[in-house]
């Protein structure tokens, strides 16, 4: 299938045509790149649900789109791990018809309004506008794809793609993360008949137990997941491929190929004294208490513990989610520390900015290197190494090097440990034959996802051991199109 | 949504619970555990499976109400659902013939302890059942523990039933009179810590099955990690089962107080 060459919004067509003619690129040009109105940051401390960034105005975005060029070869879309058709849905929004934008959209997204929130985008299609060139912003391509996304399910008449006739062919998604969903739906458009199979009680995967409210709101996935449900994907919450169902038992059920997108499961601790403390915990623990459990929110169950001196140990966006959810949970001081320089932070610059306008501290070129606890055994302290930047290392990275005896002392009474994860090793462990990398990923060919097994693909952390949501759902892509080519021919 | 088929009080705050979860019973094996949910905003806690049936699609909890959450699944009566209940997890227990086994549990650690008296009679051991609680009323699975061991000691803190003692005291009898090959212990943290500190005396491998607190019980989280032989191990994917004379006990007693 070469889907990607067709799409509802082509370039040729006349009215794209015609919206070209209407402003010089001089008077396109000289708009400025429109910004996001945001909540105000006093305010947004004090919420978990309301979410930051809230989204352009009609009148913003039919600005904002209007800025694009509509290039004869736009770089945007090759910058895009789904190969959105960017110029296709801006025109769209350009001339008004927010529900064509939002076709387009879907044509190669399962989840538009989550990526156009999420997404890296000044690393992806941003990153290659025709803007730069000229020296000037890009334009806001993951705002105007929210804003289109949005005004759909604001809408309630949200269109279903168009579907293939079903084929009767039965395949088996393990995980109902980005990657799985992204695959789903895809595999559904193509006649499949699809099971999406979750161990936890939420669909979702870490869109609804990982990446907090105030940046992805729980309904803006559901409205995604239910879109899925409307086409007729199947989910099975509370249901561990590899332990209540094995690789065999979705053979004996009639699956003909199985999707693994099982994520980045455990955490990874750092192997010093103190970390097993109470109070030191992962992000993983933190985050999923906080957002997938209730936990702070009267009338749920779980319990969580607060901080008034909280310290987070990473740069990532996990980390940056981390310690914005501590000043959200009554943190008086919330802590960044992170033993690379700014520049060298993995997190996206926006949520860096997010965490700074809330008062987060950002401790960079700082290390920890132990914890200590109370006679309850409660942290209290946390040592912190400074460090300096030394030759580049494997990664391009110049990496960290201590300064000799500059330790200090740091109160703190929780410290959340947000270094990265290893890829869940359910699946690996339970199939016989499956080929898996040194790391514990499930190796596969990069262009068909495909495993050492014939009926088994996989993709998302558990091929990659930490990306993005937008990769994973790449990978999804990738594997729904190689698999539906397996089992059709 | 799990139905509750059947009930039965054992004492006070002790109850088991026969649950339909046709998957579930099927796949299990002793040592298995599962997560459960009661109510749409409940907390997830990990429950032991003490017992299965395959033909009736269920599995049997035993569950003893300390706090909020485990008090509102022992409230649920039959006909009633739990939210969620996922598993089997862990890894099974290790069933070998290696001669004689004792099997000392105190409290609701009898429970899970059950298939493993089961699944180590059927190997072929020689197994000694050491039974303790506080008192006459909180010795639970007497008779389904008789059907499957060779002796039965019971010790009760006040004397009102067996022998008056600590389940230490049990355990250190039989292996003063005869040669034991290994010991498995499940009970309170507390406990297993002292079997453990008894055995590793007299030089008797000891497996302990640990309930920690959980959240997912998958592997994501890390809050049920505890030091084994100096080395951070989740008892989710890596345990439950430990051996007992590597565990820092002493963490995982602390930990446990966590929210406390």
């Amino acid at each position: 299938m070469s889907e990607n060459n067709i799409t509802s919004a082509p370039r040729d067509a006349q009215w794209r045509e015609d919206l070209r003619k209407k402003y010089s690129a001089k008077e396109r040009t000289a708009i400025q790149r429109v910004k996001m109105p945001e909540l105000d940051p006093d305010y947004r401390v004090t919420t978990f649900t309301e979410e930051v960034n809230q989204g352009l105005t009609e009148e913003q975005a039919l600005v904002e789109a209007s800025r694009c060029m509509d290039c004869p070869d736009p770089q945007c879309v090759t910058g895009c791990p789904v190969n959105i058709n960017i110029p296709g849905f801006i025109k769209n929004i350009e001339r008004g018809d927010f529900a064509a934008a939002a076709v387009v959209l879907k044509e190669t997204s399962a989840l538009p309004a989550v990526c156009g929130r999420v997404c890296p985008q000044e690393k992806q299609c941003e990153s290659r506008c025709i803007y730069h060139k000229m020296k000037k912003q890009p334009v806001a391509i993951g705002y105007l794809e929210r804003f289109a996304a949005d005004r759909e399910q604001q809408s309630g008449t949200a269109s279903l793609p168009a579907m293939a006739p079903a084929n009767g062919i039965k395949v088996a998604v393990v995980g109902s993360g980005p990657a799985g969903l992204s695959f789903a739906g895809d595999m559904v458009k193509r006649g499949f008949d699809v099971t999406v199979f979750e161990a936890l009680h939420e669909i979702g995967g870490v869109l609804k137990y990982g990446i907090p409210e105030f940046r992805l709101p729980n309904a803006v996935v559901d409205v995604e997941i239910n879109t899925l449900s409307q086409m007729g994907v199947k989910f099975e919450k509370d249901c561990i491929i590899g332990k209540t169902l094995s690789y065999n038992d979705l053979h004996e059920m009639g699956f003909k190929g199985i999707f693994v997108a099982s994520g980045a499961g455990l955490p990874r601790f750092m192997n010093i004294p103190g970390e097993n403390l109470i109070g030191v915990m992962s992000s993983n623990e933190y985050l999923t208490r906080v957002n997938l459990m209730g936990a702070g929110r009267p009338d749920w169950d779980t319990p969580v513990l607060r901080g008034k001196n909280v310290a987070v140990i990473g740069g990532g966006n996990t980390a940056m989610d981390s310690v914005r959810t501590a000043r959200r949970m009554g943190a008086e001081r919330a802590m960044v520390v992170y033993r690379r320089g700014e520049e060298e932070m993995p997190a996206r610059v926006e949520e860096v900015k997010h965490a700074k306008e809330e008062g987060v501290e950002f401790m960079t070129l700082h290390n920890p290197i132990e914890y200590r606890g109370d006679e309850k055994g409660r942290v209290n302290m946390m040592l912190v190494q400074e460090m300096e930047l030394g030759e580049p290392d494997a990664s391009g990275r110049r990496s960290p090097v201590p300064v000799e005896g500059a330790i200090k002392e740091i109160p703190v009474d929780l410290v959340i440990v947000s270094v990265g994860v290893s890829p869940n090793p359910l699946i690996p462990n339970s199939v016989d034959g499956l080929e898996v990398s040194r790391r514990g990923t499930i190796v596969v060919a990069e262009d068909s996802m495909k495993s050492s097994l014939d009926d088994l693909y996989a993709g998302g952390d558990i091929v990659r051991g930490g990306a993005t949501v937008i990769l994973a759902m790449g990978d999804g892509r990738r594997a729904a199109a190689s698999m539906a080519k397996a089992l059709l021919d | 949504m799990n139905k509750i088929v059947e009930k039965e009080h054992f004492s006070e705050k002790v109850v088991k619970l026969v649950v339909e979860a046709p998957l579930i019973a099927r796949s299990r094996r002793p040592g298995h555990f599962v997560i459960v949910r009661a109510g749409e905003h409940g907390e997830r806690i990990p429950l032991t499976i003490a017992d299965a049936d395959i033909e009736k699609g269920t599995i049997t909890l035993v569950v003893q109400a300390i706090g909020d959450s485990s008090s509102k699944i022992c409230a649920l009566n039959p006909g009633e659902y739990l939210t969620d209940v996922v598993g089997p997890l862990g890894q099974a227990t290790h069933i070998a013939n290696v001669g004689t086994v004792v099997c000392c549990g105190g409290g609701v650690g009898v429970a899970p302890l059950l298939p493993i008296i089961k699944a180590m009679k059927q190997a072929g051991n020689k197994v000694i059942t050491v039974l303790a609680a506080r008192t006459k009323d909180l010795i639970i699975l007497e008779d389904q523990v008789r059907e499957y061991s060779d002796e039965v000691i019971i010790m009760t803190d006040d004397g009102s039933y067996g022998k008056q003692g600590l389940v230490t005291n049990g355990v250190e009898e039989v292996i003063l009179r005869e040669k034991v090959d290994q010991v498995v212990t499940i009970g309170p943290a507390i406990m297993m810590k002292f079997v453990a500190l008894l055995t590793k005396k007299y030089e008797v491998p000891t497996i302990c099955s640990l309930n920690t607190i959980m959240v997912d019980g998958t592997g994501m989280c890390g809050a049920c990690r505890i030091t084994v032989d100096g080395k951070t191990r989740f008892v989710c994917i890596d345990g439950p089962e430990f051996d007992a004379h590597k565990v820092d006990f002493d963490e995982m007693l602390m930990r446990l107080r966590s929210y406390n």
